[in-house]
């Protein structure tokens, strides 16, 4: 490298297949100097970071793992746009690494070949070469240099050397360099080539001209050619044009489709197999097909699988518990201390029921999301996501899920914000969006305390058939009532969208590896502050709005409330008493007496309806509300249970008692339906990129909730319940 | 006389004979050409997916797909 270009930082793409190594290359080279975010108005996760070599630092973008760069599915599309240069969201990369994995190499070569097309200075690293000499593969270098022509280095991405190798190459690297060799396309491709080219390419687009032969190629195999110039105003020229190069290619008795694969494919055989055609193929049985026999085996698989998720399962919903509580202790603690410390006021109150109690709600969601990504780091680690895929596909398809939908879903048990944040896992866009909204149906822990309230409150505590609890039975109805709303709800999504031509399932099932501690960690971290810092603020500023809905205006609260006691319990009582009449005339009140005509033909009353407003913050918030409001009124000594009090609440008017156990059923089939929570609101804003999905999410659900409680409650009174 | 992959049972390894429909594009960029040796080693429970290895990799492939390739 000339001494001028020496230290001149550069941008630097890693391109590789999915499974490769390349995040761990991108993390062993940028340390922890990274950036994850999204590209804008897509769902696909931007990774940059930074590398300092030799004084100098250098840029480097870890491009989505692609198989293809034949841009059919989004994150292709940003791979490609980014390598030509024409992605207005990314600097042009001045230089490639490649990342291929020794193991696999044709399949790997084909991503290569395409990239040199695009003729940008490059380095290929043939990764995990460790594992091919173990496996007797032979991986000749030096035939592959001298065919590529460009500097190829067989790596262990986890190995310190060679991360050293892989510096010194980029600070070596001629960005002068003559083009590589590749493959050459033969005649009649190389014609058809130029006809596109020439005819429309070069006169029509704006396309850099080196990127004109992989562009032409991919209009030539395509044979949905029309979706590509759908608004173009030359569409027809461009089309004959298509049309007339692969009717030549046929006329020579090529198939357009295969002619260009199969071109690529026969350079790479030449490379890989020393030219003498007949390459390694190791024929003894590997380790991991041991295990696969076993994982993946028809019946003693998904036995593996629900064992894994049992435990995934326990271990977010209860190992979390502690970790939970000592947020909880934590902010309270801090809360009370502002308080004291600082003058009563609004400031006050904004800080402490506003900010402090906000924050505590968003960082009080991270020890889950933790646990869970830390098995699920594990579980893609190691190579056992996509077998747990493969073991469940048969089922979920019948259900208009995919594979990979299980983790998430499982979760959703827990929590539905760490299950949303888990669906990234699933590739096609579709799948994952389906199993995003129909997640938050999967009865979540924030729902036990309502359920439980209610039930033990209004479902006689009974056996059915002499040996079934009828409170335990309705416990279970709840929960398998989700989970069949969530399978409604995906089949009849699965039939609006569609990616068109459906994303294919085709998976690669990687070899068993040992997960890599720092990275599961690394992930672990990384996925909590994501949510921090993306979803917090979202959640922040919904928990300050429902304070103040809940907190103003201030009312004076009449004497006869306050004043009337002489026992230290009965004035507790008065305080209670006048918090319940702050809340109701609260514009939380007002909203829920406002909306209480609305909800009335469920069986709710304005209580309620108050409860339906706090507990956006969270459904649990619900009985802490209930509470509050019905603690108005009490005199000494009465210290009846939340329990008793909604038995015993009579309606003022009618005598009659507000709530029965078809109000009850009414509430909780609400709450198993409702979209009351904006926390996965917000995550369901950060992981599909906009704003447009989390408000279809609450309008639907909430809809549903609504028609399903006034069917049961308005059914259940035309059948005398 | 040449089947579909969708109804070979797991008996060995076999040469594509053609790659076609719909998915064929994805498929021939994975490395599955005519000529190309396949081998079907499972199916999930249900029947599908199957997993076959080609090129010393294994890959999964749903109904649809493996209905797009005939074998010798």
């Amino acid at each position: 490298m000339s001494d001028i270009l020496k230290n001149q930082p550069l941008t630097i793409a890693l391109v590789g297949n999915p499974n490769t190594g390349k995040s761990t290359l991108f993390n062993a080279l940028t340390g922890l100097k990274q950036k994850v975010g999204n590209y804008p108005g897509v769902t696909v996760e931007r990774k940059t970071g930074s590398v300092e070599i030799d004084g100098t630092r250098h840029k480097i973008i870890d491009l989505p793992g692609t198989y293809s760069l034949n841009h059919k599915k989004v994150d292709e599309r940003i791979a490609y746009q980014t390598l030509i240069g024409e992605y207005e969201y990314e600097e042009t990369p001045d230089l490639a690494v490649l990342v291929l994995d020794s193991t696999n190499l044709d399949r790997n070569m084909y991503l290569a070949t395409q990239v040199m097309d695009l003729e940008i200075p490059m380095i290929v690293l043939l990764n995990m070469s460790d594992l091919a000499e173990e496996r007797g593969i032979e991986v000749d270098t030096n035939t592959i240099q001298k065919r590529l022509g460009v500097p190829v280095l067989p790596i262990v991405a986890k190995d310190k050397g060679d991360i050293q190798n892989v510096r010194q190459a980029i600070a070596d690297h001629d960005l002068e360099a003559p083009k590589p060799l590749s493959w050459k396309p033969q005649q009649p491709l190389a014609e058809a080539i130029t006809l596109i080219t020439d005819e429309w390419l070069h006169p029509h687009t704006d396309l850099p001209d080196r990127a004109h032969p992989i562009e032409a190629l991919r209009l030539i195999s395509n044979n949905q050619v029309s979706d590509d110039f759908k608004n173009h105003p030359r569409r027809e020229v461009a089309e004959e044009i298509i049309a007339k190069a692969q009717s030549q290619l046929e006329d020579a008795g090529e198939n357009p489709t295969a002619v260009e694969v199969m071109a690529r494919y026969k350079f790479i055989e030449q490379c890989t197999s020393n030219g003498n055609g007949n390459h390694r193929q190791e024929e003894s049985e590997t380790l991991s097909d041991k295990i696969d026999a076993v994982v993946t085996h028809k019946f003693l698989g998904p036995v593996i699988l629900v064992a894994i998720l049992l435990l995934m399962f326990q271990a977010i919903f209860s190992w979390a518990e502690p970790f939970m509580n000592l947020i909880d202790l934590f902010f309270v603690q801090a809360g009370n201390t502002v308080a004291e410390t600082l003058p009563p006021g609004i400031l006050n109150d904004l800080l402490v029921e506003g900010i402090i109690a906000g924050l505590g709600g968003v960082v009080i969601f991270l020890p889950q999301i933790m646990f869970l990504f830390f098995f699920i780091s594990i579980l893609e680690g190691t190579g056992y996501m996509a077998r747990a895929a493969f073991v469940m596909d048969g089922f979920m398809t019948r259900i208009g899920l995919h594979g990979r939908s299980v983790v998430p879903l499982m979760s959703g048990f827990a929590c539905a914000v760490p299950g949303i944040m888990a669906a990234r896992t699933i590739e096609s866009w579709s799948d994952r969006l389906i199993t995003i909204m129909v997640l938050p149906f999967m009865a979540c822990s924030a729902r036990l305390p309502v359920y439980a309230l209610m039930i033990s409150a209004f479902v006689p505590n009974e056996n059915a058939f002499g040996f079934i609890s009828m409170q335990g039975l309705t416990f279970f109805g709840l929960y398998i009532f989700g989970i069949v709303m969530a399978i409604l709800a995906a089949w009849v999504m699965k039939m609006f969208f569609t990616d068109g031509e459906s994303t294919p399932f085709m998976m690669e099932l990687p070899s068993y590896k040992m997960p890599k501690w720092s990275a599961v960690f690394y992930n672990m971290f990384e996925r909590g502050w994501i949510f921090v810092k993306e979803a917090g603020k979202i959640i922040m500023a919904i928990s300050i709005v429902l304070w103040f809905l809940a907190s103003y205006p201030k009312v004076e609260v009449p004497d006869s409330i306050t004043n009337s006691t002489t026992t230290t319990e009965a004035s507790f009582n008065a305080q209670e008493s006048a918090s319940s009449y702050k809340l109701k005339h609260s514009y939380a009140g007002q909203i829920g007496q406002f909306i209480e005509p609305v909800i009335k033909p469920l069986g709710f009353d304005w209580k309620i309806g108050i409860g339906l407003i706090t507990s956006f913050a969270a459904r649990e918030v619900m009985v802490g509300t209930l509470n509050t409001i019905y603690s108005v009124g009490e005199s000494g000594g009465n210290t009846t249970t939340l329990k008793q009090k909604l038995i015993n609440d009579k309606d003022p008017d009618t005598g009659e008692a507000v709530f029965s156990t078809l109000s009850a059923i009414s509430l909780m089939v609400f709450f198993a339906l409702a979209m009351q929570c904006m926390s996965t609101l917000a995550i369901v804003r950060r992981e599909t990129n906009s704003w447009k999905w989390p408000a279809i999410m609450f309008i639907y659900m909430t809809a549903l909730a609504y028609i399903c409680s006034l069917v049961v409650y308005q059914g259940g009174q035309a059948l005398g319940w | 006389m040449s089947i579909l992959l969708s109804e070979q049972k797991q008996n060995g390894k076999k040469t594509i004979a053609d790659v076609t429909g719909p998915k064929a594009a994805r498929l021939l960029e994975m490395g599955l050409l005519p000529g190309t040796t396949v081998e079907v080693i499972r199916s999930a429970p249900l029947g599908f997916p199957i997993e076959i290895k080609v090129r010393g990799y294994l890959l999964t492939l749903r109904k649809e797909e493996a209905e797009c390739i005939e074998i010798e």
